[in-house]
């Protein structure tokens, strides 16, 4: 079953007809099959699912970190498939941010120096209002020159969170970003995510398998084998539960 | 991206500084040779100008044999007398002194042995009186045939004083002189540059140091006001013509100096061979080091691609860091390679005997080739995993990547390729096929060997760890210890093949040098047939001589049934430098060395004849009739007929003179002696009565045969051991590769550490394992170099079987020693790595990320 949702002209992300295999022989496994999907600009999407539904491959090869088998993907206005190295490189350096769930920053820089990290990598100078406004949303300004080490894991990730929105990046990949925070933690970031969302238009696609975490989405994508079987508009935590337990009970039927 | 960088290498600066340390001793090596030579080169250039500050014009003969500073004292053809009267003509002259100057007046101490000279010549010259530079400090001048003066250095060394009577050993036996006065020299020094000084009436220096009367040994000129040293000395030129050689004073000086400085630069290849060496196991350990950092920051590696760094990037930043280690080791690496240069310097100095030394000099080529080494091996060795770095994926910054077991074949087909590539150079140096380029050949062949089987390891090491961990699988901590060491083959492989080198450098020569020795030995057994030796050890720059009265006098002893004496010298043989000899009992070639006639005859040789070696006959295309040219160190040149040919061996000369030829050797006197005893005469009763024969040749001794052969083969003892302090120092290097390998392995291995700590394994049972993951990566790597350094030391004495080198000994026992070495180098080297696994916080080990 292929879900085609909400069509609409203005794509950060679209994945078309996507297959991902590993392997060869009996050791074969297909994490996707066949997906179609769109990601709007300036929406919030979640990707649930139970483990092994290739919700996180789903997510790698839409940010152009792994290769798809067959199918397109693309950012923007950019074709992600059969670009080389160097292709990918200046994509994730323009048009792709990412938010880990182990918060991946430079132990020995200090969190301002891990915000302006992308920036700096790829030669550019911050955009001072757009920063100002970043740090500000976060609400780090009196922590920016402590090491990841002096912060705790909730501002540790809403430093990574600041590193991936100040280059203003067409998507943000959250690969399960409140997989590490404790719930209250997970609320600050997912709020925090829910506003840049809101306030400045800034397109979101978040991996969890965490119903309260995908409420704070405008949209829910239900991946099970491989395949997309399910979308909830405006989710609340009771939905997000309900489906996932559909989804679960036949799994559990067949295996 | 460059702040990124900077601070992560501060982060780990110990760690990087560890390995850097390496470097910081290459670069010490390198830039002490070059400040050393620079220094003792001022210092020389110091001393012969102010040797030669009153000379203005110098004239002397150009010397019959030229000989280079490695060959050997040149000997100056003499002056004679009417050529000094001929300068004295000259206008513009203003004083002409004619100067008996030569190497070899050796004094005999109150000791009663010769004053030894560690380089500078013992000269004996004509008392001149005093000058500006030179005074008397007490007594006076020689004024009778058997009074000397000496310099005060001299005079302090002999232990002698004014009043004495004191024997000296010049061309002639020892003779006996007064010391009637004692000088030195301006600024109060007692020396000019540690030169033993004696001198004699000028009638006997010419009769002893030149061997003649009425010559001179060069003429010293001083110009006239207004007359330039210049101008003189071409004037002089044309007056005494083609024959002799006119130089200023500065020119002497410069000429000197330079001579010398030729010398030193056997200092600097010492110097230069141990930078390599060092440099050599540095690279591996700079490698390893990187490879292990890379390892480790593979998530922060791949985070900097996911958020936009390119391949080149991460490339740059690897190599940055490389360049910042280089950098400081090379600053201290120059730091510490002055103050070895200076204190060789120091050193060189005291053993010369008092060189005053010219001030610290660090010439630019020191910096440069600091910075250049530093940086080069540095980089270079980070290169590999630099690039290894810009290959991992971005996607291992959010998912535990396995590092999946890469294949080994392609660095296993690369090492085969390298290691052939190697073996053939060697084969081609050591064949002799490289013709000029043999050295560079060989070199280049045991580098390519050492890396070929350092890319091998990693294969090797899987079956060799498995069976030399095997020994320790009996308990639980070392079977673990066994199992992290062949976790990751690369690892242990560069860290054992870091310890391989010095081991098998060692080994190799050890092989080489022993080999040699037996060889000798066992051919001097063989064939020497003489009961007594009369040698000694020099006690300057000429080899040790003595009276030939000896040879006849012990003839007539009882029992003794042949005596040889035989002399050598550096002669021109139709115009090729050759090594000739002469045996006072021709008849000495057949009956104690053995030698048998392949043309002519060679049991007797009359005065205009002589008898060369099978190899030399044939190099040279001489047969038995051939006439050759010889003109000797002194005296015209002569020619002499091919009356014999004999088989070359280990023991005889290319050339052998008749006895009467001797008289015109730079050393005209026996330099060996040989004795052979009728049958049932017993040695104790013959060996003391040489003894006190040789009372007055107190520079050699008497010895049984087996004493001799040992006294020869021990020559080659002092350069083994030389060469083993040095390289004792590349293996302390590898040492430290193996501390810096198993404080990464710990480090990385925190969490499972902590682990094995929280299901009960106990804090000694932890270092256990670590030291056993030590002892077996040194065991492996001193195996590896036991085995390499033979194979390249048995190529080595194979290819040097022409050169008499016939038995290949190998030193078991040695061998032996490196393995029980490595396993204590293991134990030391896991110390500190083992307390740290100890001291592992198991609770926050767990909780590490």
């Amino acid at each position: 079953m292929t879900a085609t949702v909400g069509r609409q002209a203005q794509a950060a992300a679209r994945a078309s007809d996507v297959w991902k295999v590993y392997g060869s022989g009996e050791a074969q496994v297909t994490a996707l099959r066949g997906v179609t999907c769109e990601f709007e600009r300036g929406r919030f999407t979640a990707i649930m699912g139970p483990s092994g539904s290739g919700k996180s491959t789903l997510m790698h090869c839409l940010a152009g970190l792994d290769t798809v088998t067959r199918g397109t993907v693309m950012i923007g206005d950019t074709t992600v498939t059969g670009l080389g190295d160097a292709g990918l490189t200046r994509l994730r350096r323009d048009k792709v941010g990412f938010i880990f769930q182990q918060f991946n920053l430079l132990p020995t820089l200090t969190a301002q120096e891990n915000i302006l990290l992308p920036l700096s990598i790829a030669g550019r100078k911050p955009d001072p209002a757009w920063y100002d406004t970043v740090i500000d949303t976060v609400g780090l300004r009196d922590r920016l020159g402590h090491r990841p080490a002096q912060l705790s894991g909730g501002q540790q990730q809403r430093v990574a969170c600041a590193r991936a929105l100040v280059a203003r990046p067409e998507v943000i990949f959250a690969d399960e970003p409140t997989g590490n925070l404790d719930s209250r933690a997970g609320a600050e970031v997912l709020n925090f995510l829910h506003n840049s969302v809101r306030e400045h238009g800034q397109t979101i696609v978040m991996v969890t398998h965490d119903p309260t975490a995908a409420a704070y989405a405008d949209r829910v994508v239900f991946l099970a084998d491989g395949q997309i079987v399910s979308e909830l508009i405006e989710p609340t935590a009771d939905t997000v539960l309900d489906t996932m337990k559909k989804l679960d009970a036949p799994a559990e039927v067949g295996n | 991206m460059l702040r990124a960088t900077l601070k992560s290498l501060l982060a780990r600066k110990l760690r990087l500084l560890l390995s850097g340390l390496a470097v910081v001793l290459g670069v010490m090596f390198v830039s002490g040779a070059f400040v050393l030579t620079d220094t003792l080169g001022r210092s020389f250039d110091a001393v012969f100008a102010d040797a030669t500050s009153d000379l203005d014009v110098n004239v002397a003969a150009k010397p019959k044999v030229a000989l280079s500073e490695a060959e050997g004292e040149q000997v100056a053809a003499p002056v004679p007398a009417s050529v000094v009267e001929r300068v004295r003509s000259v206008p513009g002259v203003a004083e002409v002194k004619g100067v008996v100057n030569a190497d070899g007046a050796r004094l005999i101490g109150s000791n009663g042995k010769v004053v030894t000279s560690f380089g500078p010549p013992q000269l004996g010259e004509n008392w001149l009186g005093e000058s500006d530079l030179l005074k008397l400090r007490e007594g006076r001048g020689p004024q009778a045939d058997d009074e000397i003066v000496v310099n005060a250095a001299l005079a302090e060394a002999a232990k002698v004083k004014v009043g004495d009577r004191v024997g000296v050993l010049t061309l002639a036996p020892k003779k006996e002189f007064t010391l009637v006065g004692v000088f030195g020299y301006s600024g109060d020094r007692g020396s000019i540059g540690g030169v033993n000084e004696v001198a004699f009436t000028t009638p006997v220096a010419q009769q002893l140091m030149l061997g003649k009367p009425d010559v001179f040994s060069n003429v010293a000129v001083r110009a006239a006001d207004g007359t330039t040293p210049e101008a003189l000395r071409d004037q002089v030129a044309r007056a005494v013509g083609a024959d002799y050689e006119v130089k200023t004073g500065e020119q002497v000086a410069a000429d000197a100096s330079a001579s010398l400085k030729e010398g030193l630069s056997f200092f600097n290849k010492i110097l230069l061979g141990f930078a390599a060496v060092a440099l050599l196991v540095g690279t591996f350990l700079i490698l390893n080091t990187f490879s292990i950092i890379v390892a480790q920051r593979t998530r922060e590696l791949a985070l900097m691609r996911a958020i936009g760094a390119s391949g080149r990037q991460i490339i740059g930043s690897v190599v940055l860091e490389a360049v910042a280690v280089g950098l400081i080791a090379s600053v201290l690496g120059l730091a510490a390679g002055i103050g070895v240069g200076a204190l060789l310097a120091y050193l060189f100095g005291k053993l010369a005997g008092g060189l005053a030394l010219a001030g610290l000099g660090v010439p630019p080529a020191a910096v440069i080739g600091a910075f250049a080494v530093g940086l080069v091996i540095t980089v270079v060795a980070a290169l590999l995993p630099a690039i290894r770095a810009a290959r991992i994926p971005p996607i291992a910054a959010m998912q535990d990547v396995a590092t999946p077991d890469r294949p080994l074949t392609k660095v296993t087909v690369g090492g085969a390729v390298v290691t052939a590539i190697g073996a053939a150079l060697l084969f081609l140096g050591l064949g002799g096929h490289a013709g000029d380029n043999t050295l560079a050949t060989i070199l280049g062949g045991v580098l390519f060997a050492f890396i070929g089987v350092a890319l091998l390891t990693p294969l090797i090491s899987r079956p060799v760890v498995a069976l030399l961990g095997a020994i320790f699988a009996w308990s639980v901590p070392g079977k673990l210890g066994r199992l992290n060491s062949g976790r990751n083959p690369r690892r242990t492989a560069i860290t054992a093949a870091a310890l391989m080198v010095g081991i098998a450098l060692v080994t190799g020569v050890t092989v080489i040098l022993d080999s040699a020795k037996g060889s000798i030995s066992a051919l001097a057994e063989d064939t020497i047939k003489a009961e007594l030796v009369i040698s000694g050890a020099s006690s300057g720059p000429r080899p040790a001589s003595f009276d030939p009265a000896v040879l006849d006098k012990a003839a007539a002893i009882p029992g003794v049934q042949l005596v040889d004496g035989e002399y050598g010298d550096m002669a021109m043989v139709d115009g090729r430098r050759t090594w000739v000899a002469a045996s006072s009992d021709v008849a000495a070639l057949e009956r104690i060395f053995g030698a048998t006639a392949t043309a002519g005859d060679i049991s007797r040789l009359g005065p205009d004849q002589l008898l060369v070696s099978s190899d030399t006959a044939k190099s040279r295309k001489l047969s038995v009739g051939s006439t050759v040219r010889v003109q000797l160190s002194r005296g015209e040149a002569r020619s002499y007929t091919v009356s014999g040919i004999y088989e070359s061996s280990q023991l005889t000369n290319p050339m052998t003179l008749p006895p009467q030829a001797a008289a015109d050797f730079a050393i005209p006197q026996p330099i060996q002696g040989f004795v052979q005893l009728s049958p049932g005469t017993r040695v104790a009763d013959v060996q003391p009565q040489i003894e006190r024969l040789l009372a007055d040749s107190p520079e050699v001794s008497v010895a049984d045969r087996a004493a001799f052969i040992k006294q020869q083969t021990s020559q080659l003892d002092t350069p083994l051991r030389m060469i083993q302090i040095l390289l004792a120092l590349a293996i302390v290097i590898a040492v430290l590769g193996i501390i810096n390998t198993l404080a990464l392995s710990v480090l990385e291995r925190t969490r499972e550490l902590g682990l094995l700590r929280a299901i009960g394994l106990r804090r000694a049972q932890t270092m256990r394992m670590i030291t056993v993951e030590a002892v077996v990566i040194s065991i492996f790597g001193a195996l590896l170099g036991v085995v390499v350094g033979t194979g390249l030391g048995a190529a080595v004495v194979r290819a040097l079987k022409d050169e008499g080198i016939t038995d290949l000994v190998l030193p078991w026992g040695q061998m032996g020693t490196f393995l029980v070495l490595a396993a204590i180098v293991g134990v030391v080297a896991a110390v500190l790595p083992a307390i740290r696994a100890a001291r592992i916080n198991v609770l926050g080990a767990i909780a590490h990320d």
